[in-house]
């Protein structure tokens, strides 16, 4: 489970993210949408432990980011904002060296390497240096890292960009397939990632919650059933009547 | 530790990744040999002893150094994986000690790989190597104080040679505390204890006496305490950074 209380990230007198709530529960795909500088990677960054929150607090599976940092991190797999990877080593190294961080050993070491390589199509390059990488293959790296060690919890910031739409598909497919009992907090601005594989959207602009209900539910508000509609309503502010109850 | 170890195998490895390191270790061994033969006057000495090899390691560590130093934070701010960095269940502190004693090793490399010039003197006559090997102990521990802080300094930047440049001026002010350069600029308007204290924290004087062959626990001590300061003071920079 994530848990945020009244999470506030502040800038001098920006405030990035302002006062944001919410609880997700085992299972959920959760998409969190905003246009650019709405504060989702502000608010993926606070729930990694990255950023300390200006005030409130996260929670994952009930430990605390700033008091228990060790112990919550081993919980959540995190792909940061464009994937940022050391550029000197190979994808077989980089691996190796999460596979210790994450105190994976033995079989289940070997099992999971190769695993999240045969998932992410990774063989062809793993020993060929990062920073010669396409950036759809750093991506996948940086991917095959936040599931390494097969955590419950997943954060995965723009995890399809700079994908070619094959590849989307897979990531996408890829996340549909692992969340039975999990939970995926994926941030993105693409609208059909969400339609394709959120159970839920939580839509932030300018730092905080506008709407928070599942895709489906969201689209529903306008007329034509679209979702870039309402998306475009809700995060502009035209004519916010229509825009449903979630205003705070 | 085990991390500590991950992170330092890590960075050991980050370094010899790229022909930066071997070509850093060509020439701190090519200076260290110029050095000590052309401006030290080695064979003109007729003496069989490292004198004038050890003499020029304050000032070779000095530029050396902070250039080993630089890459530790600034590189990973830089390019952004220190957010991947610290959001895996290490510990800053660990990650810290780790990168520094990468950075530590690969200049004990560098040091090591000098050993022609002590197979010289000891072929040309017959020199204390007691000594010797004390003057390696203390260049070993003045380059690890250097390093803690460049490592401080790199990790308050973003930009690589903002930190060399930055901790090049620190540590020289670090090895000339104990002379006027420095005790002028404090000599009469400060308390003499202050004054006193930033004399004893000279580099210079501390290693000169561990290079006489003089292993003084205070010497060495003093060393492993800027050492200390300045990974903690590291700790505390990367914790600052994560409030904003």
């Amino acid at each position: 489970m994530i848990r945020a209380e009244s999470l506030s990230k502040h800038y001098g007198a920006i405030r990035a993210v302002d006062g944001i709530s919410f609880t997700i529960e085992p299972g959920e795909i959760v998409g969190l949408l905003g246009p650019n500088g709405a504060g989702k990677t502000t608010t993926m960054r606070m729930c990694a432990g990255y950023l300390a929150p200006t005030s409130g607090s996260v929670q994952v599976h009930g430990f605390d980011l700033l008091t228990e940092t060790i112990a919550a991190c081993k919980t959540f797999g995190y792909l940061p904002e464009g994937a940022p990877l050391w550029g000197e080593m190979t994808p077989r190294a980089f691996l190796d060296f999460i596979a210790d961080v994450r105190e994976l050993q033995g079989d289940r070491r070997a099992q999971r390497i190769g695993e999240v390589t045969g998932l992410l199509q990774l063989e062809s390059v793993l020993d060929q240096r990062i920073e010669t990488l396409s950036k759809g293959f750093r991506r996948r790296v940086g991917l095959a890292q936040a599931i390494l060690h097969d955590p419950p919890v997943l954060l995965l910031d723009e995890p399809t960009d700079g994908l070619d739409p094959n590849q989307k598909h897979e990531v996408r497919e890829l996340i549909r397939g692992m969340s039975s009992d999990k939970i995926v907090v994926i941030s993105t601005h693409i609208l059909e990632e969400v339609e394709a594989v959120c159970s839920r959207a939580i839509i932030i602009a300018a730092g905080r919650i506008v709407a928070d209900d599942s895709p489906a539910a969201l689209a529903a508000q306008s007329d034509s059933n679209r979702l870039d509609r309402v998306f475009r309503r809700i995060t502009t502010g035209e004519s916010r009547a229509g825009a449903g109850g979630e205003l705070s | 530790m085990n991390h500590v170890r991950t992170i330092a195998r890590r960075e050991l490895r980050a370094y010899f990744a790229t022909p930066v390191a071997y070509v850093f270790i060509v020439i701190f061994v090519a200076l260290s040999g110029v050095f000590t033969f052309y401006l030290g006057n080695f064979f003109e000495r007729e003496q069989a002893d490292l004198t004038p090899f050890f003499g020029f390691h304050p000032w070779l560590h000095l530029v050396l150094a902070p250039a080993v130093s630089m890459r530790l934070w600034a590189e990973e701010r830089q390019s952004g994986s220190v957010e991947l960095l610290m959001t895996l269940p290490i510990a800053p502190w660990q990650a810290v000690l780790g990168k520094f004693l990468a950075a530590w090793c690969f200049i004990a490399v560098a040091l090591a790989l000098t050993f022609p010039t002590w197979i010289t003197v000891n072929y040309l006559g017959d020199p204390d190597n007691g000594v010797i090997l004390a003057a390696y102990c203390g260049s070993v521990l003045m380059a690890g104080a250097y390093l803690a802080i460049g490592a401080c300094i790199s990790a308050a930047c973003r930009s690589q040679v903002v930190a060399f440049v930055t901790t090049v001026v620190v540590c020289f002010g670090f090895l000339l505390a104990g002379f006027p350069l420095v005790l002028d600029a404090f000599a009469g308007w400060a308390p003499d204890v202050l004054v006193d204290t930033i004399a004893s924290l000279g580099f210079l004087t501390h290693f000169n006496a561990i290079s006489k062959g003089v292993l003084d626990a205070r010497d060495i001590l003093y060393f492993l305490l800027v050492i200390a300061a300045f990974l903690y003071a590291n700790a505390i920079v990367l914790d600052l950074g994560r409030g904003n």
